[in-house]
């Protein structure tokens, strides 16, 4: 999941001067999740843009903002109310609201700051584990991703400043080759200790990105 | 060939210092630290150390090399990426630096520039093999380069890390990536140094062992607390707490930790912090 986290409201205030009337969109599916961007967060804006004196012309909760047609079809079915808004404020990932600034030719503003590709502990506590960078090596580091979980995203061991276990930049974090070097343990494998990782591919991340999956 | 080379290869006790460029673009004082050093082979030039951004070292061990002293020109992955670390390679030896430290470096959250993005572009491991790829005429994308550099090439080793095992092999992966020789994060425990040594004389690379000098009680509590890798144990902080002069008593521990050297590794990188006058005390051979 997207996680994401709503801008804060002076911010949004400044993005807003001199629109007075908004169109609302919002995400059913991470944002909603994330308590940033859903049926309810919308409902609260449209309150809170009605005490700074903005008028909210009309509100969608597009299903998964990031679908670029299904976004672009949701904004079809309120026509009337985005052409009468001076500009589109979007409660949804970086993906969701791109998808609705490509769909319409109105001012788009975003209201919430996409932060990661999440796990979720439980609503509201989440964990980066993913940075989908395109080149995965977890099969050999026992699924936990060094590039992702290491502070540095070393690829052939720990840096010099582990100690007692845990890392460098965040003393209350366990080091991420720490964690793989025990697991591979008791796995009985070498895994990645067995060869000398290579320069990471950036590449193959592929930005800026356009994918077709076969 | 750079006079660590030799010395090294000649197998003769060697020792090293380390100075930091300035926060400034004035290198007079450092370079004068420089000269003041005595009885030491090469001069390390510390990469923003701790994140803390300084003049370029690339540029102070070039100016080391102008006043006719031998630089060890430390290199981070932190703050550049593949290019910027090769193209600094290839300028280095053009300067005549031939002696390198390779580092992953320290987080840059814990600088002076916390915002900054850390690069880590490549780890330690592959700089070593970027460097060795450099000195064969290949660069990181298998690319020829008209002339090749030569480096003496090193590596850093935190001999009481823990896991012992975990350390060890990445330790192992730099001597397998080229690392000729390795300077040790401060140790001040014998038998950790010796059950490091033991584990890493088969595989043949020289260890000069990094002694610091512990001014205090306070500083020594500092290192244990906020210094990765660095344990100074309770009985040294005694000793420290209770010496009359607690510099003296730190010279005498740093003195200690030399002769470990002497019959352990081969060599020495001295961390005076400040009191390079007290090196020739610190490298003062008794009994």
């Amino acid at each position: 999941m997207i996680i994401s986290k709503q801008k804060d409201r002076q911010e949004l205030l400044a993005a807003l001067e001199g629109r007075d009337r908004i169109f609302l969109v919002g995400c059913a599916a991470c944002a909603t999740a994330c308590k940033s961007g859903g049926e309810e967060e919308v409902f609260q804006l449209q309150e809170w843009l009605g005490g700074q004196g903005k008028e909210v012309t009309g509100s969608v909760v597009i299903d998964e903002a990031c679908h670029i047609m299904r976004a672009a079809r949701d904004l079809r079915q309120h026509y009337a109310q985005i052409e009468e808004a001076q500009a589109l404020l979007v409660l949804a990932c970086g993906a969701g609201i791109q998808s609705v600034s490509g769909s319409t030719d109105r001012l788009v503003i975003g209201g919430v700051n996409s932060l990661f590709l999440g796990n979720v502990r439980r609503f509201g506590q989440y964990e980066e584990k993913c940075s989908l960078c395109g080149e995965c090596i977890l099969n050999e580091t026992a699924g936990i991703c060094p590039v992702t979980n290491c502070a540095k995203g070393l690829l052939n061991g720990p840096c010099g400043g582990m100690e007692e276990g845990r890392c460098e930049a965040d003393r209350d974090s366990e080091c991420a080759w720490v964690q793989i070097y025990e697991r591979l343990k008791t796995q009985g494998r070498q895994g990645v200790f067995a060869r000398t990782v290579a320069p990471k591919n950036w590449a193959k991340g592929g930005k800026p990105g356009k994918h077709k999956l076969k | 060939m750079s006079k660590l080379q030799q010395q090294l290869d000649a197998g003769q006790f060697v020792v090293t210092a380390e100075i930091a460029p300035p926060k400034g673009s004035d290198p007079s004082e450092a370079l004068a630290k420089a000269r003041s050093f005595s009885g030491v082979t090469a001069i390390n030039v510390t990469d923003n150390q701790g994140a803390n951004m300084r003049m370029s070292p690339l540029a102070l061990a070039a100016l080391l090399v102008r006043q006719g002293q031998e630089p060890v020109l430390q290199l981070t992955c932190r703050d550049r990426n593949r290019l910027a670390l090769q193209s600094d390679l290839l300028g280095a030896a053009a300067l005549g630096v031939e002696n390198l430290l390779i580092l992953s470096g320290d987080h840059a959250r814990f600088g002076d520039h916390p915002e900054a993005k850390s690069v880590f572009d490549l780890d330690s491991v592959q700089l070593l093999q970027a460097v060795e790829g450099l000195t064969l005429g290949q660069d990181l994308a298998g690319r020829s380069l008209e002339v090749a550099p030569r480096f003496c090439c090193g590596a850093a080793v935190s001999p009481s890390a823990e896991p012992f095992e975990l350390m060890f092999q990445k330790f192992a992966k730099k001597v397998e990536a080229g690392a000729g020789f390795f300077q040790t994060q401060a140790v001040f425990d014998p038998p950790a140094l010796e059950r490091f040594m033991a584990a890493a004389r088969p595989l043949g690379v020289p260890v000069l062992l990094g002694v610091l000098l512990v001014k205090s009680a306070r500083m020594a509590r500092f290192l244990n607390q906020h210094i990765p890798g660095v344990q100074v144990p309770e009985p040294l902080v005694e000793r420290l707490e209770q010496a009359a002069d607690p510099l003296d008593e730190g010279v005498a521990i740093a003195r200690d930790m030399v002769a470990q050297a002497r019959s352990l590794c081969q060599g020495v990188h001295l961390m005076t912090l400040g009191h390079e006058e007290r090196i020739p005390e610190i490298l003062h051979q008794t009994g």
